[in-house]
């Protein structure tokens, strides 16, 4: 246990020392998009009765800061100590795999929902956003963050050079959150793409987030969190088994 | 006993490379031992089988008695591997760097202990610097620093020199065979042979992923084939006929001469006095692990042709 949690206060203070660029530019660029939204978008759009677009749109946003910093967070962290080398520390030492693997998450869940209440809390000096059933909201950012930072872990494992690693980012992650209903309701998007969407297990980390806020949703709030779970767990076992087997990390 | 690290019939191919061929070491606890071999030799590959940085494609390892693989919370316990590159943690200083050492290992508070390797390894006015601003010598020691956080009773150090100055070399030394003493069994490599015939028991020689060497310190040195040497700086270029069987080579105006035991000396002496030859300079070599180095290095091309 005192490995486990020494892993996982390392992998805290990573980040959380150069806290400015992982939590605060983070929690600004988001709230930019914010301000460019409430400006151009707020007299023309709403999504759900009694619901204005920008108070809609901040739990979108949040959700989207929080899947880009869990992965980001344990991505650049793996390959960072991979390209440097300093991963042998980790490598040499009794820590089980699972060890290493919820150190990893846990610190990319924290670094998330920072990011994510950051982005709230400030949101909350300008609009009023109800939050009417918070537990559920809790549960939707954890696992989502969770399954991110497991995406982040394998990501990062897999790839040997930072430019594979953004296009893992630009190619999948990316696409994939912009096109999960971030921004609107996928109830405003011709059929075919609307069954895209249920396709992207982002778009019920999101529809689930939200329901958390306004108590309404796309979905049953209860599929939604059946299909996270399934994709947490089952990402997580594949990455606790890619550590296992040493791909990569022990040649 | 159970030895401290047992290799059996491990192999290791990095495509069509054959970095170990069929490797069988046993390494008892308390040894001082050396692994030695010319660069490629498969050393490292070999030490990051037996921590489990690398894995073997056949045979297996154990340390302390646990295999490698399948008991690799008791084997990684009790290890202390120094790694040949030189890795660090640019986040943190040399303490934080040794705590979070210490964690990994299951130790909570071991201030003590991290004071004294601090301590041990002169880092004491480097302690609170961060990794970073550290020299290449001094990021060394902290390596070895990590390798003992958690009082290992194996201790493998690949290289540990390499890079070092003189003088932070045999404070290192001086360190490493006190461990020794308190009952740590080490292994290294380095390509400082002197330093390896004055500290190690126990030699192995890999060359190209083979075994071709594996014997006490004594005992390879004993049978090397050149045996004693007299060097002679002589006034006459030329050898008096009784003595020519002797000459090894002649170099520079210094002959060296074969010799069978240390009376040979003295009728040499007397032929050269017989001869009117002035004996200017004498010095008498004996054969040191280089030799030995160089006659397994050089045997094995032979067969190989
Ligand atoms: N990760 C690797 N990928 C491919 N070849 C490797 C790798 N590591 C070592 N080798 C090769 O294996 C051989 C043994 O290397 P190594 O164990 O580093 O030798 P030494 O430590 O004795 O200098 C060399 O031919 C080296 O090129
Ligand atoms: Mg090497």
């Amino acid at each position: 246990m005192i490995g486990f949690l020494t892993l996982l206060y390392k992998e805290f203070l990573r980040f959380w020392k150069v806290g400015v660029q992982t939590v605060l530019a983070p929690i600004v660029s988001t709230l930019l998009y914010l301000l460019v939204f409430y400006h151009v978008m707020e007299a023309h759009v709403e999504v759900y009765p009694d619901v204005a677009y920008t108070i809609f749109l901040v739990p979108g946003l949040v959700m989207m800061a929080v899947i880009q910093n869990a992965f980001a967070n344990a991505s650049s962290s793996m390959i960072q100590s991979k390209v440097s080398g300093n991963i042998v520390f980790v490598l040499l030492s009794p820590l089980s795999y699972r060890e290493i693997f919820f150190a990893y998450i846990l610190a990319s869940i924290a670094r998330g929902l920072m990011v994510g209440a950051g982005v709230y809390i400030i949101a909350l000096m300008f609009f009023d956003i109800p939050l009417r059933l918070p537990l559920w909201a809790l549960l939707f950012v954890v696992m989502g963050s969770g399954l991110l930072g497991a995406l982040g872990v394998i990501a990062g494992i897999w790839a040997e050079k930072f430019d594979q690693l953004a296009a893992f980012q630009n190619f999948i992650i990316m696409p994939l959150t912009f096109l999960s209903g971030v921004f609107y309701s996928i109830h405003s998007l011709p059929s075919v793409w609307q069954t895209m969407s249920h396709l992207n297990p982002f778009f019920y980390m999101i529809d689930g987030f939200r329901y958390g806020f306004f108590g309404v949703s796309d979905i049953s709030p209860y599929v939604s969190f059946t299909i996270v779970a399934a994709f947490f767990i089952a990402v997580s076992m594949l990455a606790i088994r890619i550590l296992k087997s040493g791909y990569k990390l022990r040649y | 006993m159970l030895p401290a690290i047992d290799v059996t019939r491990v192999c290791k191919h990095f495509g069509t490379v054959c970095a170990l061929a069929d490797i069988d070491l046993k390494i008892q606890a308390g040894e001082f031992f050396a692994l030695l071999g010319p660069n490629g030799a498969g050393k490292t590959t070999l030490i990051n089988i037996i921590a489990g940085l690398a894995l073997a494609d056949k045979g297996s390892v154990s340390v302390m008695g646990h295999d490698v693989i399948s008991q690799y919370t008791q084997t990684r316990q009790s290890l202390g591997v120094v790694p040949q590159e030189l890795v660090f943690d640019p986040f943190f200083t040399v303490r934080e760097t040794l705590v979070i050492q210490s964690g990994y290992y299951g130790i909570k508070n071991n201030n003590a202990w991290i004071d004294e390797i601090i301590h041990r390894l002169a880092l004491d006015d480097k302690a609170d610097q961060n990794m970073r601003t550290l020299s290449g010598g001094m990021k060394r020691r902290v390596l070895v620093a990590q390798a003992l956080v958690h009082k290992p009773p194996v201790i493998i150090l690949d290289e540990p020199t390499a890079g070092v100055d003189v003088e932070l070399r045999q404070s290192l030394w001086h360190f490493i065979q006190q461990l020794n003493k308190e009952g740590h069994t080490i292994v290294l490599t380095t390509h400082y042979l002197q330093e390896a015939e004055a500290l190690c028991n126990r030699v192995a020689i890999l060359k190209q992923g083979r075994m071709v060497a594996l014997d006490s310190m004594q005992n390879l040195i004993g049978c090397v084939t050149a045996g004693n040497t007299i060097r002679l700086k002589l006034s006459s270029e030329q050898l008096p006929i009784a003595l020519q069987s002797l000459q090894i080579c002649y170099n520079n105006g210094v002959h060296d001469l074969k010799i069978d035991n240390y009376n040979h000396i003295a009728s040499i002496l007397t032929a050269l006095r017989d001869a009117d030859i002035q004996v200017l300079e004498m010095q008498l070599l004996q054969p040191d692990l280089e030799d030995v180095f160089v006659e397994i290095m050089h045997e094995n091309e032979k067969e190989r042709i």
